[in-house]
């Protein structure tokens, strides 16, 4: 029969519009500023650089390596080496970004930069309420709006960030017993021979992390880029 | 009191007339009553669409519009600064005259419709004999407002909406006058005061309204329907299909020129909601006879509002037709049942007054409305395509 359908498409419309009113499960709008949906914890938009301890400027685990910038798509950071070393974390010296610049309006959030960062001290940031006035300035992160400490990065990326310092902590301990292995077998070679081996002695105290500077070394490298 | 109440505007103009020379005291009540209509159906054209908005959204499971004041009711205000803020643009190869004059031209039409509509007793601007065919005249020049706009703006999608509004326009204008005729046969009058008066009449407390006759009835789905498409209403919105014609006719147009095309469409949607209900339900008469002491103007605008949400409604449920749909929908279903009707309120005025009549003309206008529906809208079946290829 015409107009049966329309007639059952209204009592549908009716239906919802009432309902509405009755039942908070049909409205699945999310009043945004007041009510907000649950993050997922793979959220991602922005980088930031992570920092260990409380003083970000101490702490900030970046080495000035370039690789992110060098790898970044959009070409949205800019990186300044320090011409001096400077304790890192755990006292070694390192290089560290006497700059370290984000643009987020370049930014395209693909996190490139931070799958290539040997040293995880880069990490794709949730914070997305970054609206600011100034189009230019206001959108250009330094290092210090860029820092962040690693009980931020826990909180925003729990499981990642366990992963992380679980690797972190893997990486210091072997490279803690390598030390150790190279300072033993130092030891017993002066305990051997210590006339013959006494240049070699004299040269051991820089090597204790030697490992660490290994891995380090591939960022060393620098192209012509 | 009840009939101070009643009569509350007529009065109030009448004393405000009252301290003006004799000389200008005519032309002062038609000024007053201008300014009133003026006044009166932009400020419900703004609650109609704050209802439309919020209405639309609860179909849809949505909140609508609630954060400009309690409950979002400020949002007209905040729609119509907006709209005066903005920049009018005018396309650089548009006829400006033109482009400029259409949207004027839509508004003052559509507002002119109102003299002769009666929304009160005794509160018809201009009491005309022919008040129906001045609306109908009056009202068909909406279309030459919504050509100038197509036409000027040098624009593809505002021509074909254009193009598309002026048809639909003039093959719903038929049906629309047809099914008002029958009205007009009954009652012997185009005068829509006169219209009104026959069915503000009760048996048993209830009322003589055009609508609870078969003929009426019949009529009265005809002309909501043949109305929505002449105001372009959803699902007869082709001239302005978003998703094809960006706005249709008036996608050159911003700031507060689209803002009286959104006006001037409400405004007639309300006018023409007036007219049906001036028609088929009564005008401002009530619906029981026990309801009287409630003025009378309540009625109407009750009327119109009430209208203007089935408007809402059936925008809420019903999908865009197709041009070919709403085309043979016009001519082969709408018209002839029209020209039926017609025939039927004829019979009807000339049955008597037995139960008879009532049989006759409600099984006439069920059958023909079946066998239409099941012959004339019958859906061509396509086999599936066949393709032969060149040997």
């Amino acid at each position: 029969m015409l107009g049966e359908g329309i007639l059952k498409g209204l009592g549908e419309t009716a239906r919802n519009f009432a309902g509405s009113f009755v039942s908070a499960e049909r409205l699945t709008t999310v009043q945004y500023p007041e009510e907000r949906a649950p993050v997922i914890e793979d959220t991602r938009d922005f980088p930031f650089l992570v920092y260990d301890g409380s003083d970000w400027e101490a702490g900030l685990r970046c080495v000035a390596c370039q690789i992110c910038e060098k790898e970044c798509p959009p070409k949205c950071i800019y990186i300044v080496k320090s011409t001096d070393k400077k304790p890192d974390y755990v006292g070694k010296p390192q290089i560290y970004p006497t700059r370290f610049d984000i643009d987020i309006s370049v930014c395209m959030s693909c996190q490139i930069c931070v799958e290539v960062c040997p040293f995880e001290a880069i990490k794709m940031d949730t914070q997305f309420e970054l609206s600011t006035t100034d189009r230019f300035g206001g959108l250009l992160y330094d290092r210090k709006e860029l820092a962040r400490s690693n009980e931020y990065y826990h909180s925003i990326h729990p499981t990642e960030a366990a992963e992380v310092d679980a690797r972190l902590a893997e990486e210091k301990a072997k490279a803690e017993a390598k030390a150790k292995a190279a300072a033993a077998a130092a030891a017993a070679k002066a305990a051997a021979g210590p006339a013959a081996t006494a240049a070699p002695v004299a040269a051991k105290p820089a090597t204790p992390d030697a490992p660490a500077t290994a891995a380090v070394k591939p960022v060393d490298m620098e192209t012509k880029g | 009191m009840i009939e101070k109440a009643d009569q509350i505007f007529v009065l109030l103009a009448h004393w405000l007339v009252s301290f003006l020379p004799a000389g200008l005291q005519h032309v002062a009540m038609v000024l007053l009553g201008v300014v009133a209509i003026v006044a009166t159906f932009p400020a419900l054209f703004a609650i109609t669409v704050l209802l439309e908005r919020k209405g639309l959204g609860r179909m849809q499971n949505r909140y609508g519009p609630n954060r400009v004041g309690p409950y979002g009711l400020f949002q007209p205000i905040a729609d119509g600064l907006k709209s005066l803020t903005k920049e009018d643009i005018v396309p650089f190869k548009a006829d400006a005259v033109v482009h400029f004059l259409a949207p004027v031209l839509l508004v003052v039409v559509v507002f002119m419709g109102y003299a002769v509509l009666p929304m009160g007793r005794n509160m018809t601007l201009v009491s005309m004999d022919a008040g129906l065919l001045f609306f109908f005249a009056i009202g068909a020049s909406t279309e030459l407002s919504v050509f100038m706009a197509g036409w000027s703006s040098r624009n593809k999608y505002s021509l074909l909406g254009a193009m598309r509004a002026v048809a639909q326009m003039i093959s719903y204008e038929v049906p629309m006058l047809l099914s008002s005729v029958a009205v007009v046969m009954i009652t012997g009058s185009l005068s829509l005061n006169k219209i009104v008066e026959a069915q503000n009449q009760y048996t048993y407390g209830l009322p003589h309204w055009y609508i609870f006759t078969p003929w009426g009835f019949a009529g009265f789905i005809l002309f909501a329907i043949a109305a929505t498409a002449e105001t372009n209403r959803s699902p007869f919105d082709l001239p302005e299909g978003e998703s094809e014609l960006v706005a249709g006719y008036f996608t050159e147009y911003s700031g507060f020129k689209f803002a009286l095309f959104f006006l001037g469409e409400y405004v007639g949607m309300m006018g023409i909601s007036g007219l049906g209900a001036t028609l088929f339900l009564g005008g401002y008469s009530a619906p029981l006879q026990v309801l009287n002491f409630v003025p009378s103007w309540i009625w109407f605008f009750a009327k119109i509002m009430l209208a203007m949400c089935a408007f809402i409604w059936v925008r809420g449920t019903l999908p865009r037709l197709r041009q070919d749909q709403l085309m043979n929908f016009a001519w082969k279903f709408v018209l002839p049942l029209t020209l039926l009707n017609l025939v039927v309120a004829g019979m009807w005025r000339f049955m008597g007054n037995g139960w008879l009549r009532w049989v006759v003309c409600s099984a006439i206008l069920l059958l023909a409305y079946v066998l239409m529906a099941r012959v004339g809208m019958r859906k061509e079946r396509f086999g599936p395509r066949i393709y032969r290829y060149a040997e």
